[in-house]
């Protein structure tokens, strides 16, 4: 069970998808401005990551090996068309907003490292705990950086006002430049900052 | 059975996309209903923020119904076609591509209280890909009341920003007539000399740096679109004056 429970916890700090190996950064640039995109991109990586690495290791022992990645970007790209079309029926007004990134999903990093790393080798229920570790890794730090962005950027958190109005009036501006992607790099960074002077294990030794 | 060999590569390779396939076109069939009924609403939500209504997107039909009293499908010539029905049929994409002489020019009334506005959808061609919006007109057949605008895919940060309020708000008050009633359009202009946009009978308004052919697509599909109108409202500011002229002239026969 421990060795298990390691899948889940593992990428959420000592093995972070975005923090430690640096995987799927342009979507956590893209699509942090709001926290309401960013839960909704999290949520959409997960049941991707989590249903691709299940059907990967279910067919792992029929999958013929020469056109291995072929199946693989298959199986992705078909569950990224699902949850699109899914998102289009149910929540529009998300799915406008994260318009290309949903498809750019395909290509993120992370999903076919794990599905090559881990779901070609290991059980169902493994394959699984692995897809949903990493997508909750991810999409923790896309919620974390989105969470700053939008409350120093726009003042607000969900689209709600919650810094009071006595704040502006005595003279506290929106910062603009939180909106644009390279403050998103830069939070990022003070993450894997604060990360690593926690964690000691992440740092290389000289 | 052998992974490695070409039969099973070639077998395995064909089932899976006969059955991805099926897989999506049944779910791309079952939520049609859904993302289309999205899709119109967003339109009537398009419609009614051109004339200052903005509703979400469960209340849109209601008040859709409730304002938008005429769907017209004019004619190049200036007449209009009653068996159209433009809010469903017309697709703006679909009617660029034929001759003008062919085409339907959906034209949308709005009644709010005393005011009346007309709604003119536009279409056109960004840097990547079709830009599109409406805008609504007063009663005087020229002034702008507002603007609303999107894109298929202009790049985000520059040409994406047609869809922001503080450039939609320029549009408004601008004039798209001159005094003749020639049609100027307003022109999205790199040499405006009026960038706080106090003149608005200019013909202009400022322009998004760095996005050059999305403000050119935006001033070319205004003209281009507007210009299909003329006949009809020439024919609506004449047929005022001449009801004007008549009741002046009942008034002159009682006294």
């Amino acid at each position: 069970m421990s060795k298990n429970k390691v899948l889940l916890t593992d990428p959420l700090d000592d093995n972070n998808p975005i923090t430690v190996q640096v995987l799927g950064i342009c979507s956590a640039l893209a699509i942090t401005v709001q926290l309401k995109a960013a839960i909704v991109m999290s949520l959409s990586v997960v049941a991707v990551m989590a249903a691709s690495n299940v059907i990967v290791s279910i067919l792992r022992n029929l999958i013929p090996n020469r056109i291995r990645i072929i199946v693989q970007l298959v199986v992705v790209a078909s569950m990224v068309v699902l949850v699109d079309e899914v998102l289009r029926a149910y929540a529009y007004d998300v799915s406008k907003e994260l318009s290309i990134f949903i498809g750019l999903i395909i290509t993120n990093c992370i999903v076919m490292g794990r599905l090559e790393a881990f779901a070609l080798g290991n059980g169902v229920w493994r394959s699984f705990l692995d897809g949903v570790g990493n997508a909750f890794g991810y999409g923790a730090i896309l919620i974390l950086v989105a969470f700053f962005r939008e409350l120093l950027g726009s003042g607000n958190l969900l689209g709600v006002q919650v810094i009071p109005d006595s704040f502006y009036e005595m003279g506290y501006e929106n910062n603009g430049m939180m909106l644009l992607s390279p403050m998103a790099l830069i939070t990022v960074g003070l993450i894997i900052w604060v990360q690593r002077s926690r964690n000691r294990k992440l740092i290389e030794k000289a | 059975m052998n992974r490695d060999s070409n039969s099973y590569t070639f077998i395995f390779a064909t089932l899976m996309v006969l059955v991805v396939a099926s897989v999506l076109a049944f779910t791309s069939q079952s939520l049609k209903d859904l993302q289309n009924d999205n899709i119109r609403k967003e339109k009537m939500q398009n419609i009614l923020s051109t004339v200052g209504i903005n509703v979400d997107r469960e209340g849109a039909e209601d008040l859709y119904n409730k304002y938008i009293k005429e769907q017209l499908a004019v004619q190049s010539d200036g007449s209009t076609d009653n068996t159209v029905n433009v809010f469903r049929d017309v697709k703006l994409a679909l009617e660029l591509k034929k001759l003008p002489e062919d085409q339907n020019f959906p034209l949308y009334v709005a009644e709010i209280e005393e005011d009346k506005f007309y709604i003119v959808p536009i279409r056109g061609n960004g840097l990547w890909n079709a830009i599109f919006g409406y805008i609504s007109i007063k009663e005087d057949l020229n002034t702008v009341k507002g603007v609303v605008f999107d894109h298929v895919g202009e790049t985000a940060g520059l040409g994406a920003e047609i869809t922001q309020d503080w450039f939609k708000e320029r549009f408004v008050d601008e004039k798209l007539f001159d005094s003749d009633y020639n049609l100027m359009g307003i022109k999205v202009s790199k040499t405006n000399n009026d960038p706080s946009n106090l003149d608005k009978s200019d013909h202009e308004v400022d322009f998004i740096s760095g996005a050059t052919i999305t403000c050119d697509g935006v001033t070319d599909m205004i003209t281009e679109r507007m210009n299909h109108y003329i006949p009809y409202f020439k024919s609506i500011k004449e047929s005022e004056t001449a009801l004007a002229f008549s009741m002046s002239n009942i008034d002159s026969n009682i006294n």
